[in-house]
């Protein structure tokens, strides 16, 4: 039982809660947008600073569970330097890891994500997970609306 | 009643009772069940499970219909319930019952009933501590008729300040519609205050009962609002059915709710005669096994005795709140005088959310988030809270397992 909220609640996940990274508005964000947890009241907000199709800078700010600020902390981390289809594909890898799809399906590396494959026991906490993604996307779609895991 | 009935001993015998709730004795990841969350539904005792049972085994037909014999079986058994609500908030007369789906149903039954007497600039008085089922409904007659929401504030120990309320009331103020016990906070209102002072200047009064009527006596007569709404799963009943209490002048004002068969004595293409209070709001075949359960839950209710649930429920809030100021950086949100067993928390760099996981995974229900009651989150600016809400099968075993888990929480993230 506690071995599967560890499996959950990993060192990194929980230092990422604690000192969060790239944590903070972008000034020089070309696209950002806004996502919302109905479910608990999470909001996060994502900054992208675009230059030739590659992200060159990352950050968010917003008030989240360990999961759900980890999971933006280390989201951050691991698009600089990438292209838009790149952070696209990330986002569906990391998609099928929280909810358990076999690792074939990935379409892409995951790295350091792999912290996350405890979320895919509890499903419940998946919208955790996947909220900064969501925003991430919606950012990168430049949808004006917040957007919901809804 | 504004405070809880104090008895100096508790005439509850918990272990005999939790034999009557057969879901105590569940698992989950093979731990015992510890179930903290009784706020948002309460679990039912096997009297009301077999009444439902019962109904469809033996006794399921339509109501209010043919003259066969299970259809006046049905009839009997769904009519009587609807006395045992009466009985339960001492309304003057069962016709004062109607039977909805819970409070949410009801107060939509109120705002639509009443839309047509707003006019643009009337005022609607409500709390920063409400359901979200007592705000919403209101906007959309706000948005209808050009009316508008007032509301009351609460102070930091999470009760009403009664003078701004005072101020509130004015030559505008068509309603006022309040949370007796709060759900965030389990503050219990001043109720009788409100709707007297509301009175004074010939003002309507709603009142939300949802987490009162399971934990106090309640009088409506003694009160003298014009309604309470009540929810059954609240109360050890099964979800999908509650009660609207309306005194009978104001039912009888008020158009229907929803068009359709029961709520009519006679149909043609040229006009409708609708049928007589509490039947005009109630269109349809209703929830006839929710009623008969919601019939035997306040059986239960009273073979125990509401001033003895009270009276234990008081004890176990006091036994968890001392527990509770032993946790260092745990905050309690809701620290009103007269509060109901509810108690809700912050614990420091913790989100709520992962309290709820921790906890759960050490087989404890409790509920974390905004509690549909978002207003409340933004008065003490925090985006949720964790509750822990008591009832009289709980016990104080059971809080130490809460407060052993919350410690672990604290381990995870120190």
């Amino acid at each position: 039982m506690m071995s599967q909220l560890d499996e959950l609640y990993q060192e990194v996940i929980l230092d990422h809660n604690k000192s969060p990274r790239n944590f903070g508005a972008l000034d020089s964000a070309n696209l950002q947008a806004e996502g919302h947890n109905p479910l608990c009241g999470d909001k996060v907000k994502v900054f992208i600073e675009i230059q030739k199709g590659l992200i060159r800078n990352v950050t968010f700010q917003g008030a989240g569970c360990a999961i759900s600020t980890a999971s933006a902390s280390l989201m951050t981390e691991s698009l600089k330097g990438k292209t838009v289809q790149e952070a696209r594909k990330l986002m569906d890898s990391f998609h099928d890891l929280v909810t358990g799809q076999d690792e074939e399906s990935y379409s892409c590396e995951i790295g350091k994500l792999a912290v996350f494959e405890g979320v895919k026991k509890y499903p419940v906490r998946v919208k955790c997970a996947t909220l900064a993604w969501h925003t991430l996307q919606a950012a990168l779609n430049q949808d004006k609306a917040p957007v919901t895991t809804e | 009643m504004d405070s809880p009935g104090v008895i100096t001993q508790a005439a509850l015998d918990v272990d005999r009772v939790r034999q009557d709730f057969p879901i105590l004795h569940e698992q989950v990841y093979g731990i015992d069940l510890v179930y903290l969350d009784n706020a948002a539904t309460t679990q039912k005792p096997r009297t009301v499970i077999e009444a439902v049972t019962n109904y469809y085994s033996v006794g399921n037909a339509n109501v209010h219909r043919a003259v066969h014999r299970l259809s006046q079986v049905a009839t009997e058994a769904y009519e009587g319930a609807r006395v045992k609500v009466q009985r339960l908030i001492n309304a003057a007369d069962s016709r004062e019952i109607v039977w909805l789906r819970g409070v949410t149903e009801g107060i939509n039954l109120i705002a639509n009933g009443l839309s047509a007497q707003f006019k643009p600039g009337d005022e609607i008085v409500v709390s920063n501590m409400e359901h979200h089922s007592n705000i919403v409904p209101w906007q959309m007659l706000c948005q209808r008729t050009g009316a508008v929401l007032r509301v009351i504030p609460i102070d930091e120990s999470g009760q009403l300040e009664m003078d701004r309320f005072e101020e509130l009331l004015g030559p505008r103020t068509k309603l006022v519609s309040v949370v007796h016990v709060s759900n965030a906070l389990g503050t219990v209102n001043p109720v009788k205050r409100i709707v007297d002072l509301a009175h004074e200047r010939g003002i309507p009064v709603v009142i939300d009962g949802a987490q009162c009527v399971q934990h106090y006596p309640v009088d409506v007569q003694e009160l003298d609002c014009e309604f309470y709404a009540i929810s059954g799963h609240k109360m050890y009943a099964p979800t999908g059915i509650g009660a609207l209490y309306g005194k009978a002048d104001w039912l009888e004002r008020l158009p229907p709710y929803q068009g359709g068969g029961d709520m009519i004595l006679s149909v043609s293409f040229e006009g409708t005669t609708y049928n007589e209070i509490p039947f005009k709001f109630e269109a349809g075949t209703p929830h006839i096994a929710g009623a008969i359960g919601m019939g035997a839950a306040v059986d239960y209710l009273l073979s125990l005795g509401l001033e003895n649930i009270a009276s234990y429920e008081h004890d176990l809030l006091e036994y968890a709140t001392e527990q509770a100021l032993q946790i260092p950086g745990l905050q309690i949100v809701g620290t009103a005088d007269k509060k109901s067993s509810v108690l809700s928390f912050t614990i420091d760099r913790v989100h709520p959310h992962d309290i709820g996981t921790i906890l759960d995974q050490q087989g404890i229900a409790i509920r974390t988030g905004h509690h549909c009651a978002q207003p409340v989150m933004d008065r003490y600016q925090i985006p949720a809270t964790a509750r822990i809400s008591l009832c009289f099968y709980n016990t104080r075993q059971e809080i130490d397992a809460a407060f052993a888990a919350l410690r672990k929480v604290q381990e995870v993230f120190s």
